[in-house]
């Protein structure tokens, strides 16, 4: 008889749990400036290593350094950073309407601002998003009205989408954003679609996917990573790692593998890890990936490292699953405080201006609250129409629905 | 008028839908140089390029996925799932996103999809190439779902599926691909260039959907059937010698009931039949809406002739397939009900 041990089963543990002390000690974060920058038409063996690694730009000093700094000018900058605060003060705003009862839901972005924020920068006016439910910067960054954000998720008498969809499951074809679905990871293989529909049509434009973490471990995934490879795809494939899947840490989705990112590296994508808390970084990696994909080089793999500051969505309290403490125990700081403090080190900023934008930014997020509000919330005030449930679930109206929109008496 | 095999008529059905319309797109498993393991794309790829008409790796969900994005483009994909069995790993793709896309955008992003796939038994494919899959695509809103029954029909209802503005599940009968299959798996094939609806246009026609045909014209009741069992009931008609009217549906969803509330009122019987199990199937929904509308002009309960809710055997397929015999019975049946 051959020696036979018996088996066990490995079930991955996050490092601490609540009561502990958070450590990220064994994350490794690479210095800013480090990581090379290579030529867009690289060959991607050649570059497996920035799978592995994280690309930063903004050091610990607030300094831009490195091959990747220097796409954006101050100007641009400063546009970030309003983009951001928009975000959170937008964040904050609607959290607190959802507590109020005028939403039935709502998922922030606190913490995770730079990634869309700065995405949306290295677009072009055409291009698409996949999103998530988390990058309503791609929104705010694009110039879409706040207002009609918030009649979404107020489901009111103005809602773009008539009342049809869950808060913040926005869509908007006119400024890149493919409507989410909520159904996790099937919007991955839907962007690989759309850039294989440009490029069919010999067109210009090209498609962005975004995926978390956790939905990475969706077949959806992979069967954009494979669609993406066999035909070069024009598309940049986002996966926004902020560590946390509701209350399932990162480790039950990437398994044994290093990280995220190295998921590309057996589809032959060219595939890179970013600090997703450095506006810069963010932009130049996201500009770096957009590049490839217009001159026709194919899909690009991004993981951006980020952390999830507040709880997945109004429905769940973190506290339950991770140290309340461990997101000021990660190592990669808050993205709105790295910006401002790079711009005041580059003289191009002020504690002073930055209240002042603050406070700016925060009247035009309530005045826009006001104008939502004044067409209705989910409980009070104008609605979209009963009539309006049965519309648009085909171009025309078969005969089964129009009855049954009798029958409700609509 | 010339004669065509279902498969011609499908491949026709789409060379003139890639000639007039340069946005479809044809793709799906062995679709491309080889043209399809049923060989209804061969040739498409040589004629219209690769990137008109190309193989797809083995992904359902992919091949799908893929569709809905580009159909969120502006193109109209009508992709090929190789059996109905297959479709399931697409399932979430097609129930969730091609289904609701208008509907959850409001109109801003739209899905004119098609997704072929040849559906029903009788060749001997086991489990896994043989399912009747309809019940589950109709219990879907915002689909639409056809099953056409001979090749001129099958040509018609396909142009007008791939132009259709929404996503359309295009179930294929795949017994029906080279004849008029009635159950009599004993005798020889008749090829469909024998039969009057094997006849097809040439060009471009399109063929309404939601919109069924009477295959025969009857007083003493109504046969509701689609797909390979149109024929089958045919027999049972002839066998029986009962005067039945017999309705192919042709488009489940939407479903022309006022075809068949016209027949049954005036027959005042129902059977219907069709090869997917019994439980929960399409049949259900029918006779449902049957005795619902038709209450005051029924003689006798609906009755439906369908196949066994088990697994579709391999060695035991005419036994699960509801062939004439069981359909006969069930008309007799329903006359002295």
């Amino acid at each position: 008889m051959p020696d036979r041990m018996p088996l066990s089963l490995h079930v991955p543990e996050p490092e601490v749990r609540p009561g502990g002390t958070p450590d990220f000690s064994n994350v490794p974060i690479p210095k800013a400036g480090s990581v090379p920058r290579p030529p867009i038409d690289v060959d991607p063996r050649e570059i497996r290593d920035l799978a592995y690694s994280i690309i930063r730009v903004l050091n610990r000093e607030g300094e831009a350094v490195g091959p990747w700094a220097g796409t954006l000018t101050d100007a641009e900058l400063l546009e970030g950073l309003r983009h951001m605060l928009t975000l959170r003060a937008f964040d904050a705003r609607m959290q607190t309407a959802q507590r109020q009862g005028k939403t039935s839901f709502y998922m922030q972005h606190m913490g995770e601002e730079a990634v869309s924020c700065a995405f949306r920068k290295a677009l072009e006016p055409g291009d698409m998003n996949f999103p998530t439910y988390r990058q309503a910067g791609l929104l705010i960054a694009g110039g879409y009205p706040m207002v009609d954000m918030m009649n979404q998720i107020y489901s009111n008498e103005r809602d773009p989408l008539k009342g049809r969809q869950l808060p913040i499951m926005y869509s908007s074809k006119a400024f890149g954003f493919f409507s989410i679905s909520g159904n996790l990871a099937t919007q991955f293989i839907q962007a690989v679609g759309w850039a294989m529909a440009s490029a069919i049509r010999n067109d210009t434009k090209i498609a962005a996917a975004w995926v978390g973490d956790g939905s990475t471990a969706e077949s959806d995934f992979h069967a954009a990573l494979v669609f993406a490879s066999t035909y070069r795809a024009p598309v940049v494939l986002n996966i926004v790692n902020n560590q946390w899947a509701i209350s399932t840490f990162q480790g039950i989705a990437r398994g044994g593998s290093g990280t995220f990112a190295a998921r590309g590296l057996g589809f032959g994508i060219p595939a890179l890890r970013v600090d997703g808390n450095d506006y810069l970084a963010v932009h130049a990696v996201a500009k770096w990936a957009a590049e490839r994909a217009r001159k026709n080089l194919g899909p690009t793999l991004v993981e951006y490292v980020t952390y999830r500051v507040g709880a997945h969505s109004t429905s769940d309290d973190p506290s339950a699953y991770r140290p309340k403490e461990e997101s000021s125990a990660w190592p990669l700081g808050d993205p709105v405080l790295r910006l401002k403090g790079h711009l005041i080190r580059k003289g191009a900023w002020s504690e002073e201006r930055h209240v002042q934008a603050e406070a700016e930014i925060l009247d035009a997020v309530i005045a826009a609250q006001k104008e939502a509000e004044s067409h209705g919330t989910l409980h009070t005030g104008g609605k979209p129409s009963v009539r309006d449930m049965f519309e648009g679930v085909y171009a025309d109206m078969p005969p089964h629905l129009r009855r049954q929109r009798q029958q409700a008496g609509v | 008028m010339p004669r065509k095999t279902m498969i011609e008529a499908i491949r026709d059905a789409m060379d003139v839908s890639m000639g007039r319309d340069d946005s479809v797109v044809v793709f799906g498993e062995d679709v491309g140089y080889f043209g399809g393991v049923f060989r209804c794309t061969a040739g498409l790829q040589q004629k219209y390029g690769r990137t008109r008409c190309f193989d797809a790796p083995i992904s359902e969900l992919g091949i799908v996925g893929a569709a809905i994005g580009m159909a969120a483009y502006g193109l109209k994909p009508c992709v090929e799932v190789q059996f109905a069995d297959y479709v399931y790993p697409a399932y979430d793709q097609i129930v969730s996103e091609a289904a609701r896309l208008r509907y959850r955008s409001n109109g801003d992003f739209t899905c004119p999809i098609v997704v072929r796939m040849p559906t029903g038994g009788g060749i001997f494919g086991g489990q896994t190439h043989s399912q009747s899959p309809e019940a589950l695509f109709t219990h879907v809103s915002g689909l639409k779902v056809v099953v056409p029954s001979n090749p001129a029909d099958a040509k018609g209802l396909l142009i007008a599926a791939i132009e259709d503005p929404d996503p359309v599940i295009f179930l294929e009968p795949k017994r029906l691909y080279n004849g008029p299959f009635d159950g009599h798996h004993e005798r020889p094939v008749t090829p469909w260039s024998k039969h009057p609806l094997g006849e097809v246009a040439d060009g471009h026609y399109a063929l309404p959907l939601g919109k069924a045909a009477v295959r025969r014209e009857g007083a003493a009741l109504t046969v509701l059937a689609y797909g390979t069992m149109v024929y089958v009931a045919e027999a049972a008609a002839a066998e029986t010698g009962i005067d039945a009217e017999i309705l192919d549906l042709r488009t489940l969803l939407p479903l022309d009931l006022d075809a068949i509330l016209a027949s049954v009122r005036k027959t005042g019987r129902c059977v219907v039949v069709h090869e997917a199990t019994l439980t929960s199937g399409f049949g259900a929904e029918l006779a449902a809406l049957v005795q619902r509308h038709c209450f005051y002009h029924l003689e006798a309960p609906v009755v439906r002739v369908t196949g066994w809710d088990t697994p579709y055997p391999h060695a035991q397929e005419w036994d699960y397939f509801p062939g004439p015999a069981r359909v006969g019975r069930a008309m007799i049946e329903t006359m002295e009900g």
